[in-house]
C-alpha cells in the first residue's frame, strides 16, 4: 500500500516538475487540487499548515513537495517527492546549460523569457490566492494576506519578518478563542 | 561541458558553496545565491550570472536549483551538478524534517493550529507580494500582462487545472512576445 503511494507521489511531482515554469510556486494550486481533492491525502487546513512550514523553511520553493511527501509517507515519501520534483527539471537545465553560450542572446530565448515570465508570475499570484483560501481563516485571514502582500510589495525588508508579524497579528485577532 | 582546470572549483568547493546558499536562504535564496556565486566565490561575473538566471527563468524548476545544475555541470560535469544540488538541498531538507517532526508532535494543539493558520495566510501574502513586485519589474507587454491576468483568474477564480491553463495561455503569451519583438 505504501509502495503505491510512493509511486503516486513520484509520478505526480515528476510530472509537475516539467511544467513548473518560473519555479515551484506556480504549482501551489495544482498541488492543492491533487493532494486534497483528487488523492484525498490532506484536508484544506493541513494543506495550508504544510504550505506555511514549507515557506518558512530555508531553501528553494520545492520544499512544499518534500513536506507533503513526508506527511503522506514519511522519510521515503519525502525523498521520493523531493527527487521527483527536482530530477526532470534538473535534467532539462543540464542540457540547456550546455547550450547557454550558443543560445544566450538568441532572439528565441528573449521571446521565451518575455512570454513565459509574466505568465509564471500570474500563476504565482493565483498561488497566493489559493493558499490563503485553503487556510480557511475568514476575513481576518484575507486581511492579513493582503497586508503582508502590500508590505512585501512596497518595502525591501526580509519577507520572513512580515511573515512573523502576520502570524502574530493573526494570533492577536484570535486571542479570545484561545 | 566539463572543463576541469586549476581555476575551476572542485566538487568540494561546489558542495560547500551551495550548502551555504541553502543554509542561509531563509526568506528566499535568490539574493544569497548571487552573493555567494558572484561576490564571494567569484565563479562567474555579474553579467554571466544575469544571463544564467535569465535562461533559468524560462525553464521549468526552481531558479537556484537550475543555476546549481548548470554551474556544477560546467565545472565538473554531471557529478558536479549532482554535488551542487545535494549541497543546496541538504540543509533545507534537514530543517524541514525537524520542523515536520515538531509539527507531527504538536499539530493537535489548538494554539499551534491557530499559529500555523496565521503563518499560512501570511505566507500566501508573501507569495502574492513577491509575484506582484516581480511582475511590475518585468515590464510585461500588454499581451503578456493580459495573459498573466488571465492565468490568475483561470486558476484562482475558475479552478482551471494548471496543464490546461498553460496549454491555452503559453502559446498566446509567446505569440505576443514574438510579435512585440518583431515590431521593435
Amino acid at each position: 500500500m505504501s509502495g503505491r503511494i510512493l509511486v503516486q507521489l513520484g509520478t505526480m511531482f515528476g510530472g509537475l516538475s516539467l511544467i513548473a515554469i518560473g519555479g515551484a510556486n506556480v504549482l501551489i494550486p495544482e498541488i492543492h487540487q491533487q493532494t486534497v481533492a483528487i488523492h484525498g491525502w490532506l484536508d484544506d487546513a493541513s494543506f495550508a499548515r504544510l504550505f506555511a512550514i514549507s515557506q518558512a523553511a530555508p531553501g528553494p520553493n520545492v520544499m512544499l513537495a518534500s513536506i507533503i511527501g513526508w506527511h503522506v509517507a514519511g522519510l521515503a515519501g519525502l525523498l521520493v517527492a523531493t527527487i521527483a520534483i527536482l530530477a526532470p527539471a534538473a535534467t532539462i537545465a543540464l542540457f540547456a546549460g550546455r547550450g547557454i553560450r550558443r543560445w544566450s542572446g538568441h532572439p528565441a530565448i528573449r521571446i521565451l523569457t518575455a512570454g513565459l515570465v509574466p505568465l509564471a508570475l500570474g500563476l504565482m499570484l493565483a498561488s497566493g490566492v489559493v493558499a490563503s483560501r485553503a487556510a480557511g481563516a475568514g476575513a481576518a485571514g484575507y486581511a492579513i494576506t493582503g497586508a503582508v502582500a502590500s508590505a512585501v510589495f512596497f518595502t525591501k525588508r526580509n519577507p520572513l519578518l512580515f511573515m512573523a508579524l502576520g502570524m502574530l497579528a493573526f494570533l492577536l485577532l484570535h486571542a479570545s478563542d484561545v | 561541458m566539463a572543463v576541469p582546470s586549476d581555476a575551476a572549483p572542485t566538487p568540494q568547493a561546489l558542495f560547500l558553496g551551495f550548502l551555504k546558499i541553502g543554509l542561509m536562504g531563509f526568506g528566499g535564496v535568490a539574493a544569497i545565491a548571487r552573493h555567494v556565486i558572484v561576490t564571494e566565490r567569484g565563479w562567474i561575473d555579474d553579467e554571466e550570472y544575469g544571463r544564467l538566471l535569465g535562461l533559468c527563468q524560462a525553464l521549468p524548476g526552481a531558479n537556484t536549483v537550475n543555476a546549481a545544475v548548470m554551474l556544477g555541470d560546467r565545472y565538473r560535469g554531471p557529478t558536479g551538478a549532482l554535488v551542487s544540488v545535494v549541497g543546496l538541498m541538504a540543509a533545507p531538507l534537514t530543517v524541514l524534517v525537524a520542523a515536520a517532526t515538531v509539527y507531527d508532535r504538536f499539530a493537535s494543539y489548538p494554539l499551534v493550529r491557530l499559529a500555523l493558520s496565521g503563518a499560512a495566510v501570511s505566507a500566501a501574502g508573501l507569495v502574492l507580494g513577491t509575484a506582484a513586485k516581480l511582475l511590475v519589474r518585468a515590464r510585461p507587454s500588454p499581451v503578456a500582462a493580459l495573459c498573466a491576468g488571465a492565468a490568475l483568474v483561470a486558476v484562482a477564480g475558475l479552478h482551471m487545472r494548471l496543464p490546461l491553463t498553460l496549454a491555452c495561455l503559453a502559446p498566446l503569451s509567446l505569440a505576443g512576445a514574438a510579435w512585440t519583438a518583431r515590431r521593435r
